[in-house]
């Protein structure tokens, strides 16, 4: 053998794990007759990959396989949370297509293929594996949207998706070939060894295309044309998986090539990125207020909340990382709860996507109603709930790095943005229902919808352990 | 001073071959001119002592990728007119935006910017391409080569969920249960006690009285 020393295994074992379990469960699911067995399975390799990760949970940051992997604090905190989030996730997916007694093990499948891609990007050093890791992620993703094949929006919005992801690529990798050319070299140390001279105009207009790519994948204005659209199309829990953990992936990936490659030009992406949060932010807020289906005002919400987490990227040091690390992680638990009260009010033949079919849910079921409230006020940044602390901690920071006009633009469109949050809040309790029967929801998906919700209150009243877990993650302190 | 002759023709071909693919009327015309745009590119890759690539790209592309490509160009009876509504309509913003981009591209990106990486020196003829990428692929590229391997497999899979269907009511044969089947379940044999014909001459009591429906007159017999 030429002198190419053994790659430590050790660092990505949770990466192996998964990829050998979501093989297991394929041909379990081609052999097998049970689509139960499928989800089972699928939750068990999810869970056994979280064992795996907290056992090997990186201290400090190790380079493996010749500098295409890294795994440092960041990765293994959002690799649990992701792998978290995942497991929340087949659960709805499960409990929505029993209940249309269509379970197919695809959707299964292709969920741990895009888990899997997301851990690849999270701890991806070289810009062969960032783009790997988002097409391993992106793909699945796609297939999923189409795999409600007798729906026309499903089709719809699969082929926006593909088509207006497939131009982001595009853009990321065109932007990864200038830096390339300009740096001779993938590794993104090696990049940011190299990429010193803001003044390089090849460096510039890589870090266009590259920025592009990230605010495509991200979802925010003005590259956000494509989110309502999928999310409003794709089944509930599919909109849930395009919505929740792959903004943790795409976080991750705006860290590793912003501030790990191209940290020399912090200068020129800082302004990019204000433009963008300041568009997401209002056009966000702004055209929410205007939705009639739930779908698209969340999906409009997103984009509000990817601004946010663009405030956390602006400032550059790792206490803002921190808090957009946060912010991301609470986003993804609170949109998580959301669309999951989608899917534990839909029934088959029904979904419960319009605004108007939360219309006294007070009365139907008080307890749906009050996690909903918990939810949507979170959601608004109204204390003591976390979504506070996750907008206060992002503010503080751009706060600090001098941002103050900035700061006072998102808190202005937050207040706005309280009204659309707002007014489910109304409709659930000042309103009659519409002759709809008592909600009658199974047992275990009350307990893991009320975990969920819940989750938002506690995480809320004592935030200090995932905001210091983050902050640990970030700083080393 | 050859190789650039050569250079030079091979890239004025695929620069008009490239040209063409957009701009010609015909899919099945576009789609040759893609796989000339292909060889060319391949020639060029040639020059460039990537002769591994430059193989793999002809076989690959040109000979699989694009016959399918065709396949389904002339399998697929597009109507291209509907496409075609809105050109008039956003050509002065898409002229507008090209324009744009083409200018920041050719101020951006001129030759001079790229001056990092020395010409490396041509190798000897002995040297092989293929032997020295077999030797990084599955050492230093061995993590990303198995990602895209992967992504090779959702790719599979997706495929066969999005086009595989189990239709109701779907006739087909299945050989493993023609092979298997046995006498009793094709041929059933009825016991039948002999009816007199004056019973047909009834009329309709006859019938009703032997078991066996539409077989009973002839069982009759």
């Amino acid at each position: 053998m030429s002198g190419v020393a053994m790659p430590a295994f050790a660092p990505i074992a949770p990466e192996i794990v998964l990829a050998a379990a979501a093989c297991v469960v394929l041909v379990v699911e081609v052999y097998g007759r049970s689509t139960d067995l499928t989800y089972r399975l699928s939750q068990a390799s999810l869970v056994l990959t979280a064992l795996v990760l907290a056992l090997n949970f990186p201290e400090d940051a190790i380079v493996a396989f010749s500098g295409t992997f890294i795994a440092d604090p960041m990765a293994g905190v959002l690799k649990l949370a992701t792998l978290v989030i995942g497991w929340f996730l087949f659960f709805y997916l499960h409990a929505h297509l029993r209940a249309r007694s269509r379970a197919r093990g695809e959707h299964f499948i292709l969920g741990l293929f895009a888990l899997l891609g997301m851990m690849v990007l999270v701890s991806a050093a070289n810009l062969l594996t960032v783009y790997l890791g988002l097409e391993l992620l992106s793909l699945s993703l796609y297939a999923m949207v189409a795999l409600d094949r007798d729906s026309p929006v499903a089709a719809e919005a699969a082929m926006k998706y593909f088509v207006l992801g497939a131009l982001a690529s595009g853009m990321l990798l065109y932007g990864m070939s200038m830096v390339y050319g300009a740096t001779g070299t993938l590794e993104l140390a090696g990049i940011g060894a190299a990429a010193q001279d803001g003044t390089d105009l090849i460096l510039v207009l890589g870090l266009v295309f590259v920025v592009t790519g990230i605010a495509f994948k991200l979802g925010a204005a003005p590259f956000h044309m494509w989110i309502p659209d999928v999310y409003e199309g794709a089944e509930t829990p599919v909109t849930m998986f395009v919505g929740t953990a792959p903004k943790l992936a795409a976080f991750a990936m705006a860290v590793r090539l912003l501030a790990d490659g191209l940290w020399g030009l912090h200068g020129e992406w800082q302004d990019m990125l204000v433009v963008l949060a300041v568009l997401s932010i209002g056009i966000g807020n702004v055209i929410a207020i205007a939705q009639a289906n739930l779908k698209r005002m969340l999906a409009y919400s997103t984009i509000a909340h990817m601004g946010f987490l663009f405030l956390g990227i602006i400032p550059g040091t790792g206490e803002g990382f921190a808090a957009a690390m946060f912010y991301v992680i609470v986003y993804a638990v609170m949109a998580l709860g959301a669309f999951g009260m989608i899917v534990v009010l839909s029934r088959e033949g029904f979904e419960a996507d319009r605004i108007d079919d939360f219309r006294g849910l007070n009365e139907r079921s008080p307890w749906q109603a009050f996690l909903m409230l918990v939810l949507m006020l979170s959601m608004a940044g109204v204390p003591p709930f976390v979504g506070f602390w996750a907008k206060w901690s992002v503010l503080r920071e751009v706060v600090a790095a001098g941002f103050v006009w900035l700061a006072v633009v998102a808190v202005v469109f937050s207040v706005v943005g309280l009204f659309y949050y707002l007014r489910i809040v109304k409709l659930m309790y000042f309103d009659e229902p519409d002759d709809e029967p008592p909600l009658s929801v199974a047992s275990p998906l009350r307990l893991v919808i009320s975990v969920n919700a819940l989750s938002v209150l506690v995480v809320g009243l004592f935030p200090g352990a995932l905001l210091g877990w983050c902050l640990a993650a970030l700083t080393g302190g | 001073m050859f190789e650039q002759v050569v250079f030079y023709f091979f890239a004025a071909v695929l620069v008009v071959a490239g040209a063409l693919v957009i701009t010609v009327r015909n899919p099945v015309h576009a789609a040759l001119c893609l796989v000339l745009a292909f060889f060319t590119s391949a020639a060029i890759w040639l020059l460039l002592e990537a002769e591994f690539l430059a193989i793999a790209l002809v076989l690959v592309y040109v000979g699989a990728v694009m016959v399918l490509f065709l396949f389904v160009v002339m399998m697929l009876d597009v109507n291209l007119v509907p496409l075609r509504e809105g050109f008039i309509r956003y050509l002065p913003i898409g002229i507008g935006i090209a324009v744009v981009v083409l200018v920041e591209l050719v101020v951006v990106l001129g030759g001079d910017r790229f001056d990092l990486l020395p010409a490396p020196e041509p190798h000897p003829a002995d040297y092989s391409n293929t032997r020295e990428l077999g030797q990084v692929l599955y050492t230093v590229y061995v993590y990303p080569f198995e990602i895209a391997s992967l992504i090779l497999l959702v790719a599979i899979v997706a495929a066969i969920a999005l086009t595989l269907r189990r239709r109701e009511g779907r006739r087909g044969q299945r050989p493993e249960e023609q092979v298997r089947v046995r006498r009793a379940d094709r041929v059933r044999l009825v016991r039948m006690p002999a009816v007199r014909r004056e019973g047909l001459a009834e009329g309709g009591g006859g019938r009703a009285a032997a078991p066996g429906g539409e077989t009973a007159p002839e069982a009759g017999e």
